[in-house]
């Protein structure tokens, strides 16, 4: 087997704006996602059941429910419906964004249902309103908790954003499924593209293991 | 202490159920302004509950409780303003462990009454002095003894400048050498006219400093009276039983 690294060479600028795209997405999909999962995970925890069930059937759709199905629905259902046009980019962002809340959501009750309740206890025996409770003194700690998981999410995300290759948002696969195709070849693209992928997912990997040491 | 005042706190019928099970049944006290009421009874009494029901950290099923002339289960009654008046001490102490001493303590003043920052640091400065403990402010509630924790909380429930404080059994958690430093903060504090409602094991506490003893068993307020009459004259046969014990 020859491994023709002149058409890596060929389609190298294209692959690293692809890497652009997909670490953008993926940025915007978990910073996004986080703070929607905020809203859902507290919601599953709220008193009132009008908050409570809705967040349920939401996280168990996402979930249950294959990420491609998501992409299709969103970028041939939802964004024409919204704005009157697809557009990848923004299908893209928007049904991994949803897809990540969902499992943000769970992380999120994870870690503050790992707060002791006397912490909650105390910031209202001080006149805090529950919300202000959750802010200034569970939140805090259990974001700290929460980084693990929250990291490997972010994984999960960058990888699972190779899918959106197939709504032609131009990112890694986008690119490597291009390659493919005008040279007939299979291990230059898709091993060029894993590569890029690992070198993604292990520099993120150093980066939380920095972060986690950080905070504890 | 008999006081002329009209009562700071009045609780009236108070009852409470955890499901089937009555915790609390027909609770009636009243405490006076700057009056100590210390709480005893064994295991599972209520008496936790009893002082969670006064700032609310506990929903009473039925009754009345009036805290300073306000209705606490009144449907219009701001129960986060009424906990702002009420400082409570807990038996592990429940710092907050991701901020320092000093914030701790700021945190209500800063948050609930927001003042400004310079001003609660004082605060909280002069009150960490008044706990002998100035030199922990900069530190993390991880790094300090039992005795120095429970004194930083005390001084984090003072800083909201409450009307009452409420103390759930502040000594169980600490090793025995460290009791005495926190018993001693808590003197000074109803030496200072304080109104004090403190659940102990602490007789001595309650013989020295208690103007008032309450019994309970069972949810239910079984006797009480002057430490010194209810601890040598108990007038109930339960109450006598628990006291041999614990005497
Ligand atoms: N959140 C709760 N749910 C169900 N039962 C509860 C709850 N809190 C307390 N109880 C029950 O209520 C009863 C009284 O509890 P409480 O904590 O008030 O007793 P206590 O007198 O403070 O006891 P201790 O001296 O052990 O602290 C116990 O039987 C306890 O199991
Ligand atoms: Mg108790």
């Amino acid at each position: 087997m020859d491994f023709r690294f002149d058409i890596v060479r060929d389609y190298l600028p294209l692959l690293l704006r692809g890497t652009v795209y997909t670490v953008c997405i993926s940025l915007a999909s978990i910073a996004l996602g986080s703070i929607l999962g905020l809203g859902v995970g507290l919601g599953k925890m709220s008193r009132y059941w009008f908050l409570r069930w809705p967040m349920h059937a939401y996280i168990n759709f996402f979930r249950g429910t294959p990420l491609l199905v998501q992409i299709y629905m969103v970028h041939f259902g939802l964004i024409p419906l919204l704005y009157g046009k697809t557009d990848a980019i923004a299908a893209a962002v928007t049904a991994l964004s949803l897809n990540a809340a969902a499992y943000t959501a769970e992380i999120y009750r994870a870690g503050i249902q790992s707060i002791d309740k006397g912490q909650t206890e105390a910031a209202l025996s001080i006149g805090m309103t529950p919300w202000q409770a959750m802010r200034s003194v569970v939140l805090p700690q259990a974001v700290r908790r929460m980084i693990p998981a929250f990291g490997n999410e972010f994984i999960v995300l960058l990888k699972d954003s190779s899918l959106v290759a197939l709504i032609a948002a131009p990112e890694i696969m986008y690119w490597s499924s291009a390659m493919k195709n005008q040279y007939i070849r299979v291990w230059e693209p898709y091993l060029t593209a894993a590569l890029i992928y690992f070198i993604l997912t292990y520099t993120l990997n150093k980066l939380l293991v920095l972060l986690e040491r950080k905070v504890a | 202490m008999a006081s002329a005042h009209r009562p700071i706190i009045q609780v009236t019928n108070v009852s409470k159920r955890f499901g089937k099970h009555e915790v609390l049944s027909d609770i009636s006290l009243d405490v006076a302004p700057r009056e100590v009421l210390v709480v005893i009874g064994p295991s599972g009494s209520g008496k936790s509950t009893l002082l969670r029901c006064l700032n609310l950290l506990e929903q009473p099923s039925g009754g009345e409780i009036v805290i300073d002339g306000k209705p606490l289960l009144a449907k219009e009654t701001n129960i986060v303003a009424v906990r702002a008046e009420l400082g409570m001490v807990f038996q592990q102490f429940n710092l907050f462990p991701h901020l320092k001493v000093l914030d701790n303590i700021t945190l209500g003043p800063v948050r609930v009454r927001k003042w400004p920052a310079a001003k609660a640091r004082d605060k909280a400065l002069e009150l960490l002095r008044k706990v002998g403990l100035e030199d922990k402010a900069g530190a993390y509630p991880a790094s300090l003894s039992g005795g120095q924790a429970q004194r930083v909380a005390i001084a984090r429930a003072l800083a909201m400048e409450p009307k009452i404080m409420l103390f759930d059994e502040p000594t169980s958690a600490l090793d025995p050498e460290m009791v005495g430093e926190v018993l001693a903060v808590m003197k000074r504090l109803a030496k200072e006219g304080m109104t004090m409602v403190v659940v102990t094991h602490e007789m001595g506490f309650a013989r020295e400093v208690g103007d008032r003893v309450l019994f309970m068993e069972q949810g239910r307020i079984i006797e009480q009276g002057e430490p010194k009459a209810l601890f040598e004259r108990p007038q109930q046969e339960r109450t006598r039983a628990f006291l041999s014990k614990v005497l």
